[in-house]
């Protein structure tokens, strides 16, 4: 298991292939990139605030559960802050598994967690100004599924 | 003592990331009543609570929840990860 949370660019198809290497044998690897969207058109960035300390012990117990639960090989979730432009790699989650539903699964458990349960905040900015990104209630709704 | 932290707009309200706040309060919503007193910048940011959320020692609470023995409160708006 492993959890990063960095400021730092990462490569989504190098941590896939190492990720895959290591996790060798599990049958079945899922891997999601969250990559920064401009909606309405003009973002010029956008700009992730987190807290430090509880941000990584959140996301460890969510791998930690998710692990558990479906009985994977391994998990990783990798998690970016600060200023990122439209197009950026913004987070991963990577799951390995025996078989394909579980990998998906907690895969998407994951993303559900990260998006209502792992402290960061989103900002968008644009050349009108800078605006902080509203929770949505389908954000929430997400996690009764588990 | 006790460390109180803001985050996103809380933080930008309030206009401090982190304070050392002298408190007897004995749970977070006594604590937030105190805060709110303070400053029209205070009673800004906690106008709406449904809007906030809480961590006690970096773990999510309830207004109700009790401070004794908390050392770190942190307040910010629901989260927008992923």
């Amino acid at each position: 298991m492993s959890v990063a949370v960095q400021e730092a660019a990462f490569d989504a198809g190098a941590e896939l292939a190492a990720f895959t290497s290591a996790a060798a044998g599990a049958g079945a690897v899922v891997s999601f990139t969250g990559v920064v969207r401009d909606v309405a058109g003009g973002l010029i960035a956008m700009e992730i605030e987190h807290y430090p300390g509880m941000t990584e012990a959140a996301i460890a117990e969510m791998v930690g559960a998710a692990v558990a639960r479906w009985g994977l090989a391994d998990a990783a979730v990798i998690h970016r802050f600060g200023r990122l432009p439209p197009g950026a790699p913004i987070m991963m989650v990577l799951t390995a598994a025996p078989h394909r539903r579980a990998a998906f699964e907690a895969a998407e458990f994951l993303m559900d967690y990260l998006k209502s349960r792992a402290p960061f905040w989103k900002k968008e900015i644009t050349a009108t100004g800078a605006e902080w990104v509203a929770a949505t209630c389908e954000d929430e709704d997400a996690l009764k599924r588990w | 003592m006790i460390e109180v932290l803001y985050f996103a707009w809380l933080r930008e309200r309030i206009g401090v990331p982190r304070e050392k706040v002298a408190t007897t309060a004995a749970t977070v919503a006594d604590l937030v009543a105190e805060l709110a007193a303070r400053e029209d910048r205070y009673a800004l940011a906690f106008s709406d609570l449904r809007a906030v959320r809480v961590a006690l020692d970096q773990r999510l609470a309830g207004f109700d929840a009790p401070l004794a023995g908390v050392r770190e409160v942190a307040f910010f708006p629901p989260m927008t990860g992923g």
